[in-house]
């Protein structure tokens, strides 16, 4: 049943900021391990659900944050829409409100666009518990700060998602994956010359040994571009997408410490031992090594990019460190948002 | 008017122009009003300010002393780079500095694998394309004044242009700046590098009107240049079937690169003006863009002129070659000087609505029009909602533009009270600031405030613009209309 809990929540926020109490907001508490432990009660966004409001036509759905993230995307392929930036669940009990406040996005991401490009609009409960409404439900908006889109991957830390607006897809007409055998560094060439080039190409992932192309759109513009580009077609490639979307490929199992390095997508291979899975295109590459967190941070640093630590978790958390002052703007912008410090303390960094 | 904008400070001046000449060189300080006069105004001439001075910088370092100068002094800063704002972004502050970007007017990088550009703040949106034509790569967004408009006022501004249902707005396109602060910190805002790590700043900058920074490079994502676009022109003898032939596009599935409306008097005028072929006893026009592979293309053309044929188009034409494609659009793109033409002065509009309230919207315009005298033509973005209708009056008749702001307040009213926003790419600037009361309200106005104070605590960058302060709302009183909801829901507005 879908419910309306804002009041309450406003209460249990403005409570926590008189007191001082540290609060941990919680949707289906999927991604407990995406950002440092903090010791917080819990404030849960179980049962503030529902869909508020979804016109097909208008591209746009919105939803309670507790709303389950399966739910909605079955309300979606009702309409034979769908998620563009198609964010990965890790969970049964995913939230709209834990995805986009977690940022994450899936496969498609580096030719559609990421979790924060969708964000039209929130409803959100700052650190003193005042409700407020930044952006809207409409694609075209510039009034006020786009503290919309600030929310998305500040995991919380800012305020609590209510309710989001997110822009939606059309579920594309037909979709073909393809397989070819290429290394590494060929597999880097080639799907970045094919980026800069008007293909309909939805997805690109080097696995280690193949190299795996997504095309979406029209039956006749897919069909073109399977012969131009060439390989295999694979018919489970639905399924594969999905299992790389939820990092339940092979290569996601076991204990060696897992890493996610974000380059420019050309970039060279960094000079890190252990084994590669690279998606988007080159801009996000999965790396199992054993190697110490200084040696990636600064590999990926060397490289143009950044490094999270996915697993196992320590206790300095899965992020790369910000320069000194872009952290200290962090902590003024936390101060502007929740001027207690009660919202999810030290989650993404100590301190902040 | 201007004190009622502004808030005034007391500025050595003569001691400020000798601090700026003690940074930059002779001439790149301006401060005799004959020298002042271009900088007066922006694309919305009906304000005007000359500043104290204006500065020139020609690289990073300068821009970082104008910077200090001004922080030390207590002067208002007003970034400008082509000075094309529709809303005001860049009038001076009568106690401030403008700070020009126009200098910084590098291409500095294009990396045709990683499809990138990096551009100094003055480059002119077209001329990225241009540069990344020949690696079969263009930079997406493109507001109508891309000829001369600068990439730096794009950023402020998060501009749009007929193809952001596709394409997106600015946001969507840029992946890091270098900002200076008024602090006089340099930052890197987001990288090369997807999602970087802690607060999206960069989309918090974005369309900040200048007000939390002052950026000095820009890297932009490059596109690949469509093989194929084709455009239909679908006529309607009514508003509702132009909307409903939008909605049922959309619906099935198909994305248009550009998808664009014209009413009656928009259509006369532009047909008037350029001769684009236009059915004038339409009540609407749609033109619709389509663009990819040949395949893709050729299969939409079809579907969509089915779609418009449904819907009741008393006519439809796909361009057939190139120049019947240009022919198509330029009716479109001449639309505002088409309308300047037939008046002495035209006051265009930017609210963005959800499209299925399109006809009740029109509808309260034509009646707000009676009411005021004023003739309206509307040009609408009918992809993406936001609604451009043009009030025409004659500013030397008295009283005129009071009564055009006062009919344009009004409509961006109406946008909010259906679900929408009062600015969809113009800014806020001192346009819309007392609308910005309507849209948000008090917490949501303070919350603003105190995210400014993280950045600029001593409000020097752009002061005055795009967040009213909480006494200049609660001074207009009670207007808060949100989610749609208007106090007394009952009364009858137009």
């Amino acid at each position: 049943m879908a419910a309306d809990r804002t009041e309450e929540l406003a209460a249990a926020v403005t409570k926590a900021a008189a007191a001082g109490n540290p609060l941990r907001p919680v949707g289906g508490d999927t991604k407990r391990d995406f950002g440092r432990a903090v010791d917080a009660e819990p404030l849960s966004l179980a049962g503030h659900d529902g869909i508020v409001e979804y016109e097909p036509t208008e591209l746009v759905i919105t939803a309670r944050a507790g709303t389950p993230l399966a739910e909605l995307e079955v309300a979606l392929a009702e309409r034979g829409q769908m998620l563009g930036f198609e964010p990965p669940h890790l969970g049964d009990d995913a939230t709209l409100g834990g995805t986009v406040a977690c940022g994450l996005s899936g496969p498609r991401r580096p030719y559609a666009g990421a979790a924060r490009d969708y964000v039209l609009g929130v409803r959100m409960l700052n650190g003193r518990g005042e409700v407020l409404h930044f952006g809207g439900q409409v694609i075209k908006n510039v009034a006020g700060y786009d503290l919309s889109r600030l929310m998305v991957g500040a995991q919380g830390t800012l305020g609590v998602l209510l309710e989001v607006s997110v822009r939606v897809l059309p579920v594309p007409g037909h979709e073909v994956t393809l397989v070819q055998e290429l290394d590494a560094v060929a597999a880097l060439e080639s799907v970045n010359r094919w980026a800069g080039q008007p293909l309909p190409i939805s997805a690109a992932c080097h696995d280690g040994e193949r190299l795996r192309i997504r095309l979406s759109g029209t039956e006749a513009g897919v069909r073109a571009a399977v012969t131009q580009l060439g390989g295999a077609v694979d018919g489970d490639g639905a399924a594969w997408w999905q299992a790389l979307r939820e990092r339940a490929l092979p290569f996601f199992a076991g204990d060696r410490p897992l890493w996610r390095l974000a380059l420019a997508p050309a970039s060279a291979q960094p000079d890190l031992p252990g084994t590669w899975l690279i998606d988007w295109g080159g801009a996000q590459r999965w790396l199992r090594s054993d190697a110490p967190t200084e040696t990636v941070h600064a590999a990926a640093r060397a490289a143009g990019g950044h490094a999270t630590r996915l697993r196992p978790a320590d206790v300095e958390g899965p992020f790369q460190p910000l320069p000194e002052a872009v952290f200290a703007l962090h902590r003024r912008l936390k101060g502007a948002l929740d001027p207690h410090g009660i919202l999810n303390p030290g989650r993404l960094y100590a301190g902040l | 008017m201007n004190d009622t904008i502004h808030d005034r400070r007391t500025i050595d001046r003569i001691a400020l122009v000798a601090a700026l000449r003690a940074v930059l060189p002779a001439d790149a300080v301006l401060d005799q009003p004959e020298q002042l006069r271009p900088y007066e105004c922006d694309g919305l001439s009906a304000y005007r300010q000359l500043p104290l001075a204006v500065a020139l910088p020609a690289d990073t370092d300068q821009v970082a002393a104008v910077l200090a100068a001004c922080r030390e002094h207590g002067a208002p800063v007003v970034a400008r780079g082509s000075g094309t704002s529709l809303s005001g972004g860049a009038l001076p502050h009568p106690d401030g500095v403008v700070l020009s970007l126009a200098k910084l007017n590098r291409i500095l990088a294009i990396d045709p694998i990683n499809r990138t550009a990096r551009v100094q703040p003055g480059v002119r949106n077209l001329a990225i394309s241009e540069a990344a034509r020949p690696f079969g790569l263009y930079y997406a967004p493109d507001p109508s004044s891309q000829i001369v408009c600068s990439i730096g006022g794009n950023v402020a501004e998060n501009a749009g242009g007929v193809h952001c249902l596709k394409y997106g707005l600015t946001v969507h396109n840029i992946l890091a700046v270098e900002m200076l602060t008024i602090d006089g910190e340099r930052l890197e805002l987001g990288g090369d590098a997807p999602d970087v790590p802690g607060y999206d700043l960069l989309a918090l900058v974005i369309g900040s009107e200048g007000m939390l920074g002052v950026v000095t490079e820009i890297t932009v994502k490059l596109l690949p240049l469509p093989s194929c676009a084709r455009v239909l022109l679908g006529a309607f003898d009514s508003i509702p079937a132009a909307g409903d032939a939008v909605s049922r596009i959309i619906a099935a599935g198909i994305t248009p690169g550009g998808l664009e409306m014209m009413d009656g008097p928009a259509i006369q005028a532009a047909e008037d003006f350029v001769q684009a072929g236009y059915p004038t006893s339409a009540a609407a026009i749609l033109l619709c863009e389509l663009d990819g592979t040949v395949e893709e293309v050729e299969a939409q053309i079809d579907e969509v002129r089915s779609l418009m044929q449904a819907c009741g188009a008393s006519e439809v034409r796909v361009a057939q070659d190139e120049k019947e494609r240009a022919a198509f659009w330029s009716g479109r793109k001449n639309a505002f000087p088409a309308v300047g033409r037939i008046s002495p002065d035209y006051y265009c509009m930017d609210g963005t609505i959800p499209r299925r309230h399109l006809a009740r919207v029109l509808e309260g315009i034509t009646a707000l029009s009676e009411e005021y005298g004023l003739p309206v033509a509307n040009v609408f973005h009918a992809g993406d909602g936001n609604l451009h209708p043009l009030i025409l009056y004659d500013a030397n008749r008295p009283g005129e533009l009071e009564r055009t702001e006062e009919f344009g307040g009004k409509i961006l009213e109406l946008c909010v009270e259906v679900g929408g926003t009062i600015t969809g790419e113009h800014g806020v600037g001192v346009e819309k600031i007392d609308q910005m009361c309507v849209q948000f309200n008090a917490a949501e106005i303070d919350q603003f405030h105190a995210v400014k104070a993280a950045l600029d605590p001593e409000r020097l960058l752009n002061p005055g613009k795009a967040i009213p302060s909480s006494a200049r709302c609660s001074e207009l009183g009670g207007m808060h209309v949100h989610g749609g909801q208007l106090p007394f829901p009952d009364i009858e507005r137009f």
